[in-house]
C-alpha cells in the first residue's frame, strides 16, 4: 500500500465521481422537476457513447467525436420525451420506471442490433497516449486527467448557471417546490423540457469522455444508471450538491475498496480468506456506504424538501 | 345486526374468486398436455413459467398489495438458487437440508434488506431495492470458489429420499405446480385477512394508519419478508429445472421484468401476476424463434401495456366478465 | 400530574417561522379545550406535536402522567391519543364501513393474524357498526369513503378516531366546510363526547367553540396570548386586539 498508490487510485476515485455527476446531475434535477424517474437516462449515455466512437472511427477527429456526442444524446433524450416520457409526467412512479425500462430493452437491443454485441473500437486518441508523471514516481494516464478536468470544469458551469442565473435560480427552485413556481406562472414542462435536454446532453458528453477507457457496448449504460442512482439517493433527490458530493463519494469508496480492501483484509484474516472475501467485499463497498448513509439520513446527504410531514 | 353479512367493497372488488380456479384447472390441464402429446421440452417450459410465476406471485403481495415497488425482487430469487448450488457444491444434496437453508436465507435477506429500505418511501425506495440487488449481484459475480460470473453447475438436484424424485421431470412439474397453488391460496388469504387489510390500509394512506395506532413499517417489513422468502422458494426451483446457478439470476433485468410481469398481469389480483407470468414467459418463447432481437419487440410493447393497458390481463378479464 | 394530556414549554420552529413557542397546555378529563387562533398561528403544528407526527424544537408532552416525548404515532394512540386531521384523511378505496372496523382492529391490537378473513368478522363489525349508527351515518356504510360529500367524511374520521376508544381526542377544525345542518350534529355530538372523552378542539367556528369549550387558549404566532373560560377569554383586550376583532379573519 505505497502511497503513490493510494493517490493514483485516490484519483481513478475522482475521475469516476465526476463521471457519474455528469450522468446523475441530469437525473436528479430530472427528478426534482417533475417527479419523474427515468431509467432511459442511462440509455442516453450510451447514445453519446456510441455517437463518439462510430464518429471518431471514421474521421479521427476527436473534437468532432466529442462535439456530436452531446448532441446526439440531447437529440436522443427529447425524442424520448415525446415519444414516452411526456405521457409519464402525471403518472406513478412505478409505470414510470416500467415504460422506461421498456424503452431500454428496446434501445440496447436496437443497438445490438445495428452495431452487433461486441465492444466498438475506440482507441485512445494518439495525443492523449502518454501519462503524468506524479511526485513519488508514480504515473497517471492523461486521458484520465482530460475527464477531471473537463468533468469539474462542467460541474462549476453548471453550478454557476444553477447559481448565479436566474434560469438557474427558477431551476432549482422548481426542484425544492415545482407547486409554487407552476403558482408563479412558470411553464414547468418547458422548463423540464430545458433541463432534461441538458442533461441528456451532459450524460451523452460523459459517454464520449468515457469511451476510451470503458468497453464501448449494449448495455453499458445499465451499470452508470444504476450508480447514479445510489449517487443521487446518498446525496439526496433532487439536489445538484447532494448529486456531487455523492458522486465523489461513490466513486472513492468504489475505486479504493478494490484496490485497497483486500490489503486491509490480509491484516485480520488469513491471506486466502482474505482474497475470498476482500473482492466480495469491495464490489459491494458503494452499496455499504449508501446502506450506512440511510441508517443515518434516509433522506440522503443533502436534503431540499421538508422531511416529510 | 346486518353489518355481519356483507361482503365489503375492497373484498368484492379483488374478484379473484371466480377466476382464479379456472386459471389453475387451465393450468393442471395444460402440464398434462404438454407432457401427454406435446413431450418433454413444454413440460419444461411450463415448469419455468411457474416457477416464475412463483416469483411473480411474491412480488405482486409487495407491488399490489402493499404498495412497496421493489425493483430488486430477482435477488431473493437468486438466493435461494445459490442457497441450494453452494450446498450441493460442498456435497450436500439433501433437500431436507437444502430448501430450509435456502429459505432461511432468503427470509434473512429480506429482513435486512426490508429493514433498511422501509425507511425510505416512494422513489427511494425503488432505488434502494434497487441497489441492494445490484449489490448481491456483484457480490455473486465476486464468489470465485463458486464460479464467479460463469455461475455453477449443479449436478444433482435437490434430494428428498424416497418420497419425491426432483429428477423425474413429471414429478417436478407437479410439484412446482402444488407449491403455486399453496403459495397462492395463502397469500389470497392473507390479502383477505386482518394482516392483509393493514397493509392495503397503508398503501391508500399510511399517515391515517399511523394515527389508528398501526406501527406501519413493522407490517411492511413482515410483507417484505413473506415476499422475499416466497422468491426464494422460486429460486429454489429454478435451481433445481436449470440445474445451474449463475449472477445472471439475480440481474436487474430480471427484477424489472418481475415487475413488468406483475403489471402485465394486473397488479392486486395475485392470480394476474400468475397470468402476467405465463404471458411473459411464454410471448419471450415465442419472439424468440422469429428473431434474437425479441427484446425489439417486447420492449415496446411493455411501454404500451403501462401507457393504455390499464389493470393489465387481470381488468382485461375482468372487464370482460362485466360485459356478459 | 392530573391531566389527561399536557405539554410543557413545547417549542418548534419552521426557520423563521415560529409555530409554537414556550407552550403550556393541559386537556383535563370531561373537558373541551379549544385552541383557536388565526391562520398560520400554529395550532395544527402543536396537534402534531402532540400527537407524535412532529419532533419539538424544545419541551415535553405527558400522556396520562407518562412523559411521551419521544414516543411514535402509533404508542401514543396506544396510550389512549386519538386524533383527525384539518384535511380529511380516511382511506379512500375502502367502505365506510372498513374504514371504523380497521380502526376497531388497530385498538384490539390482534393484526397480525394471516388466515381469517378480515371480513366478515362480528367482533370488528359490530363495534364499528354501533360507532356508525350513532354519529348517524349508519346508512352510508357499504360507500367507498372515497365517494362520500365533505360533511359525511368529517363524521366518518370521527368515527375512526372514536374507535380506537381514546382517552384524549385532537380535532383539527371538525366543522371547517360542512354544512350547516351538519355543524349543527357534530356540535351536539361533541358535547356529548365530553363525558367519555377529554377533547382538544382547534376550531375557527366562534359560535362552536363558544357554545362547546370549558377553556380556551389563544394562540398568536406560536404563542398562548390568553388562557380561560370562554368569558375570561372573550373580554382579554388583546384577544379582542389580535383575534376576534379582526373581520378579515373567517
Ligand atoms: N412542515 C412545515 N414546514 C415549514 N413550515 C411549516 C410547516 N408546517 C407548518 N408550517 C408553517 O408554520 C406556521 C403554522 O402553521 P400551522 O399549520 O400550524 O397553522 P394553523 O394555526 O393550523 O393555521 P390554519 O388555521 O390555517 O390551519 C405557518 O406559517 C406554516 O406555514
Ligand atoms: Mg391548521
Amino acid at each position: 500500500m505505497e502511497p503513490t498508490l493510494l493517490v493514483v487510485q485516490f484519483l481513478n476515485g475522482i475521475q469516476l465521481g465526476t463521471l457519474l455527476f455528469l450522468v446523475a446531475s441530469g437525473l436528479t434535477l430530472v427528478f426534482g422537476i417533475l417527479d419523474v424517474i427515468n431509467l432511459a437516462h442511462g440509455v442516453v449515455y450510451m447514445v453519446g457513447a456510441y455517437a463518439a466512437a462510430s464518429t471518431f472511427v471514421r474521421s479521427g477527429s476527436l473534437a468532432l467525436a466529442i462535439a456530436i456526442a452531446p448532441v446526439a444524446a440531447l437529440l436522443v433524450g427529447l425524442l424520448l420525451d415525446r415519444l414516452v416520457l411526456r405521457f409519464l409526467y402525471d403518472r406513478n412512479h412505478l409505470d414510470q420506471v416500467l415504460a422506461t425500462f421498456g424503452v431500454i430493452l428496446f434501445v440496447d437491443e436496437a443497438v445490438r442490433a445495428i452495431f452487433g454485441p461486441a465492444a466498438l473500437p475506440y482507441p485512445l486518441p494518439p495525443a492523449f497516449e502518454w501519462s503524468l508523471e506524479l511526485p513519488g514516481g508514480a504515473t497517471y494516464p492523461a486521458w484520465r486527467l482530460v475527464i477531471i478536468v473537463s468533468g469539474l470544469v462542467l460541474a462549476a458551469i453548471l453550478f454557476g448557471i444553477l447559481h448565479r442565473t436566474r434560469a438557474g435560480m427558477v431551476v432549482r427552485a422548481a426542484a425544492t417546490d415545482p407547486g409554487m413556481l407552476a403558482m408563479l406562472g412558470v411553464d414547468i414542462r418547458r422548463l423540464f423540457l430545458v433541463v432534461l435536454g441538458a442533461g441528456s446532453a451532459l450524460a451523452g458528453f460523459a459517454g464520449a469522455l468515457a469511451g476510451p477507457i470503458v468497453a464501448v457496448q449494449p448495455g453499458m449504460g445499465d451499470s452508470v444508471l444504476i450508480l447514479s442512482f445510489v449517487v443521487i439517493v446518498t446525496g439526496g433527490l433532487g439536489s445538484v450538491q447532494g448529486a456531487l458530493l455523492g458522486s465523489f463519494l461513490v466513486g472513492l469508496a468504489d475505486t479504493l475498496g478494490r484496490s485497497f480492501l483486500t490489503d486491509l483484509l490480509r491484516l485480520l484474516l488469513p491471506p486466502a480468506a482474505a482474497n475470498e472475501v476482500g473482492p466480495a467485499l469491495a464490489s459491494m463497498a458503494i452499496y455499504l456506504v449508501m446502506a450506512i448513509v440511510l441508517l443515518i439520513r434516509p433522506q440522503g446527504l443533502v436534503s431540499l424538501r421538508r422531511a416529510a410531514r | 345486526m346486518r353489518a355481519a353479512t356483507r361482503a365489503p367493497v375492497s373484498v368484492r372488488k379483488l374478484e379473484g374468486g371466480s377466476v382464479a380456479p379456472l386459471v389453475f384447472v387451465a393450468l393442471a390441464l395444460a402440464v398434462l398436455g404438454a407432457d401427454l402429446w406435446a413431450g418433454p421440452y413444454y413440460v419444461k417450459l411450463l415448469t419455468r413459467a411457474m416457477i416464475v410465476a412463483l416469483a411473480a406471485l411474491a412480488l405482486d403481495l409487495l407491488v399490489g398489495l402493499a404498495g412497496l415497488v421493489s425493483l430488486g425482487h430477482a435477488a431473493f430469487v437468486g438466493i435461494g438458487a445459490y442457497a441450494v448450488g453452494i450446498l450441493a457444491e460442498h456435497g450436500i444434496t439433501s433437500g431436507w437440508i437444502q430448501w430450509p437453508v435456502a429459505l432461511v436465507a432468503s427470509a434473512a435477506a429480506a429482513a435486512v434488506i426490508g429493514a433498511l429500505s422501509l425507511r425510505t418511501r416512494g422513489v427511494h425506495f425503488i432505488m434502494i431495492t434497487l441497489a441492494f440487488a445490484q449489490m448481491l449481484y456483484f457480490a455473486a459475480n465476486s464468489l470465485s470458489r463458486y464460479g464467479g460470473d460463469d455461475g455453477l453447475t449443479i449436478w444433482n438436484r435437490s434430494d428428498f429420499g424416497g418420497i419425491v424424485s426432483l429428477a423425474d421431470r413429471r414429478t417436478f412439474a407437479w410439484l412446482c405446480f402444488v407449491l403455486l397453488l399453496s403459495v397462492y391460496v395463502a397469500l389470497a388469504r392473507l390479502s383477505a385477512s386482518r394482516f392483509g387489510r393493514v397493509l392495503r390500509g397503508a398503501k391508500d394512506n399510511e399517515r391515517r394508519m399511523a394515527a389508528l395506532g398501526f406501527a406501519v413499517t413493522r407490517f411492511r417489513l413482515v410483507a417484505f419478508v413473506i415476499s422475499g422468502t416466497v422468491a426464494g422458494l422460486a429460486g429454489v426451483l429454478l435451481a433445481n429445472l436449470t440445474e445451474f446457478v449463475a449472477p445472471a439470476y439475480m440481474s436487474w433485468h430480471r427484477s424489472g421484468e418481475l415487475l413488468a410481469m406483475v403489471v402485465l398481469g394486473g397488479m392486486g389480483s395475485l392470480y394476474g401476476a400468475i397470468l402476467g407470468a405465463f404471458a411473459f414467459v411464454l410471448l419471450e418463447e415465442l419472439l424468440s424463434r422469429f428473431t434474437t432481437h425479441w427484446a425489439l419487440l417486447f420492449g415496446p410493447f411493455l411501454v404500451l401495456v403501462v401507457l393504455v393497458g390499464r389493470g393489465g390481463i387481470a381488468g382485461l378479464l375482468a372487464r370482460l366478465g362485466r360485459i356478459r | 400530574m392530573s391531566a389527561l394530556l399536557a405539554a410543557r414549554g413545547l417549542a418548534k420552529s419552521f426557520g423563521a417561522v415560529v409555530a409554537a413557542a414556550d407552550l403550556d397546555l393541559e386537556v383535563e378529563a370531561g373537558e373541551i379545550h379549544a385552541l383557536i387562533g388565526p391562520n398560520g398561528a400554529g395550532k395544527t403544528t402543536v396537534l402534531g406535536l402532540l400527537s407524535g407526527e412532529l419532533r419539538p424544537d424544545r419541551g415535553r408532552v405527558f400522556l396520562s402522567g407518562r412523559e411521551v416525548t419521544h414516543a411514535p404515532v402509533h404508542e401514543r394512540v396506544r396510550l389512549g391519543l386519538g386524533r383527525t386531521f384539518q384535511l380529511s384523511c380516511v382511506l379512500p378505496s375502502f367502505s365506510v364501513l372498513e374504514n371504523v372496523a380497521i380502526a376497531v382492529q388497530a385498538r384490539e391490537g390482534s393484526s397480525f393474524r394471516f388466515w381469517k378473513p378480515a371480513s366478515p368478522d362480528p367482533r370488528l363489525e359490530e363495534p364499528a357498526f354501533a360507532l356508525l349508527e350513532r354519529l348517524g351515518i349508519d346508512a352510508l356504510a357499504d360507500r367507498p369513503a372515497a365517494m362520500l360529500a365533505h360533511g359525511e367524511r368529517r363524521l366518518l374520521e370521527l368515527a375512526m378516531a372514536l374507535a380506537s376508544r381514546p382517552k384524549v381526542l385532537l380535532l383539527d377544525e371538525p366543522l371547517a366546510g360542512v354544512g350547516s345542518k351538519e355543524a349543527q350534529r357534530l356540535v351536539e355530538i361533541l358535547a356529548r363526547l365530553r363525558a367519555e372523552v377529554g377533547v382538544l378542539l382547534v376550531e375557527h367556528d366562534m359560535d362552536a367553540v363558544f357554545r362547546l369549550a370549558d377553556r380556551i387558549t389563544v394562540l398568536v404566532n406560536g404563542r398562548a396570548i390568553a388562557s380561560g373560560p370562554p368569558s375570561v377569554v372573550r373580554a382579554d383586550p388583546l384577544v379582542r386586539a389580535a383575534y376576534l376583532g379582526d373581520d378579515s379573519e373567517r
